[in-house]
């Protein structure tokens, strides 16, 4: 089986989000940049994979050469190569084509892409390149399982999960459950050392046009102070909610 | 040229989202000098919409779309699209929703801004103002193709009530063997519950409780409140817990009315997850927690004293405002 991962190189959750030029760019500076979260649990579960089925797996960012600590950082947890198709990640459909022409070159069973981003939360990505490619599609995937041709497939729903049965080449959209939190992998100095050998091709985008662009961004306004409520006065709470704050 | 949106129904009902999007399609319709539209799909009574601010419904109905599917709804919300020659389509940000929006985004050519969380900036350029980063930031998004899809975040709108009625005609758009090609093969889900996609109120608790066998308060408290139970991420992670209670960057997003926290020390994972909830009350003996930076109302106490004691209060409370 040939598995590819699609990465997003994003800030660390701990990061201050501030912003530059007049409030129109993101600024990174002095920013910590990780792999997408919910690209981690699919790389993870990719590399289950390969080892207890057998699989090779590729993992692909679309990025300039400033991604390829965390390109690197997914080889070193055990991807066998990587694809970094050179271009700023401008929108999700600009990605997804990116990505699209990726897949029809490699020739790809599974392709599996967080269903979010942690920067950008635009949520389109798998989705976008499962349908430019006429694959199969299923979001939320919190569990998979696959089977010669065909994928039993568990996805989220409000208020439960439905299994489904999708037949390969199939691409999913992954978050936590598609494996846990304790099965995520720090790499280890063996990891690290072969990972730098592995190959990174680097490859030019298509010319293909985004359909959006973020014109300017805007940080939340500033929050009021918390109004304490002591513990022996819980009727202030009650009426707080109900006159003030018309919740109850 | 109308505006469209998908309303979406749960057992023939239409859910409170689809009515936030009516009235949300109602006011970007009439900048844009146009009507709404809504597309149902197996809904039996569709006048509600009507007072929401929608001017037609396309009425489907068909039995193999009893079951969701993202390929097969997004056919049928295309096809509206293209009999309506709408150029904004709007849709929720349900798990469903979000699963089909990029491909009905694809098959119409169409820009598509997710997490939007209020009326158009300007129409001409559109731009739409989203939520990112995580709730620690916002951007203004111009689309630039002919066709718009935009995704409502939940709860950011409200409900605008409206004066009309909605004219109903039934629609039968062509569904063809692909867009069936996953299948389902059984759908888990709780009943009689709550959930937290759907609450108003979620009471969530954490380490602070100590043990899942305290839990019981937590759950009378939400019984009280008619909200959902939720858990932070070292609960779910110790079992404590389900983990579809775990809320926070990596569980279930919440964007209730009121989000009360009990024990939860409020770490910037949790908050990213919680922050889109309009009014947070923190229940915790820590008065350094982070939780009360983003909290509205706090009370620094012991939860097995607090938690009781509220239980008595909002039972008084309800019985005087039965």
């Amino acid at each position: 089986m040939k598995i590819l991962v699609c990465i997003s190189h994003v800030p660390d959750t701990t990061s201050k989000i501030n912003f530059t030029n007049g409030d129109t760019e993101f600024d990174t500076n002095g920013v910590q940049f990780v792999i997408n979260p919910n690209d981690e649990f699919g790389l993870t579960r990719a590399i289950w994979f390969k080892e207890k089925q057998g699989a090779h797996v590729t993992v692909v960012n679309v990025g300039g050469a400033e991604t390829e600590a965390t390109i690197r950082k997914a080889l070193a947890i055990g991807a066998d190569e990587a694809i970094r198709v050179n271009a700023n990640p401008t929108d999700g459909f600009f990605v997804a084509k990116q990505l699209a022409e990726v897949v029809k070159n490699g020739g790809y069973d599974l392709v599996i892409a967080g269903k979010e981003s942690l920067d950008y939360n635009g949520g389109m990505v798998p989705g976008m390149l499962a349908t430019i490619l006429g694959y199969n599609f299923v979001n939320s995937c919190v569990g998979i399982e696959v089977d010669g041709n065909t994928a039993k497939v568990t996805r989220e729903i409000d208020g439960g999960k439905e299994i489904l049965s999708a037949g390969l080449p199939l691409v999913v959209g992954g978050q936590k459950g598609i494996v846990e939190e304790k099965d995520l992998r720090i790499p280890n100095m063996r990891g690290i050392m072969t990972a730098r050998t592995k190959a990174l091709n680097v490859v030019e985008p298509t010319g293909d046009a985004a359909l959006t662009k973020v014109v300017k961004y805007e940080s939340p306004a500033p929050k009021s102070a918390c109004k304490i409520v002591s513990a022996d006065n819980l009727d202030e709470l009650v009426s707080l909610l109900h006159n003030e704050a018309k919740v109850i | 040229m109308s505006v469209l949106i998908y309303a979406e129904s749960a057992e023939g009902k239409f859910k409170k989202v689809a009515l936030e999007l009516a009235s949300y399609a109602k006011k970007v319709a009439e900048s844009l000098g146009t009507t709404v539209t809504a597309v149902t799909i197996n809904a039996s009574d569709v006048s509600e919409l009507g007072n929401y601010g929608v001017d037609k419904v396309l009425k489907v109905s068909n039995d193999k779309l009893n079951k969701f599917s993202a390929k097969a709804y997004a056919d049928v919300i295309k096809q509206a699209a293209q009999k309506e020659g709408a150029k904004v389509v709007v849709l929720s940000s349900t798990t469903d929703s979000l699963y089909l929006a990029p491909i009905v985004a694809v098959n119409l050519e169409a820009g598509f801004a997710s997490n939007v969380v209020a009326l158009p900036v300007s129409t001409s350029p559109f731009q739409v103002k989203r939520n990112a980063f995580s709730t620690k930031g916002f951007n203004v998004t111009e689309i630039s193709s002919d066709v718009k899809v935009l995704a409502l975040a939940k709860n950011s709108f409200g409900l605008v009530e409206a004066s009309g009625a909605a004219a109903a005609e039934d629609f039968a758009p062509a569904l063809n063997d692909a867009d069936f090609a996953i299948v389902v093969e059984s759908v888990e889900k709780v009943t009689g519950k709550v959930t937290i996609a759907d609450a108003e109120i979620v009471v969530s608790a954490g380490r602070g409780l100590k043990g899942p066998e305290n839990w019981g308060m937590i759950e009378e408290l939400a019984a009280v409140l008619g909200a959902a139970t939720a858990c932070s991420k070292p609960v779910s992670d110790l079992d404590w817990r389900p983990h579809s209670e775990h809320v926070g960057q990596t569980g279930k997003p919440v964007a209730a009315n009121l989000y009360i926290a009990v024990g939860i020390s409020g770490a910037i994972q949790h908050i990213a997850g919680i922050n889109s909830s309009k009014v947070k009350v923190v229940i915790n003996t820590d008065p350094e927690a982070p939780f009360f930076k983003v909290a509205d109302y706090g009370v620094v106490g012991d939860a097995f004293q607090v938690v009781p004691a509220l239980i008595a209060k909002l039972k008084e409370f309800k019985a005087k405002n039965a």
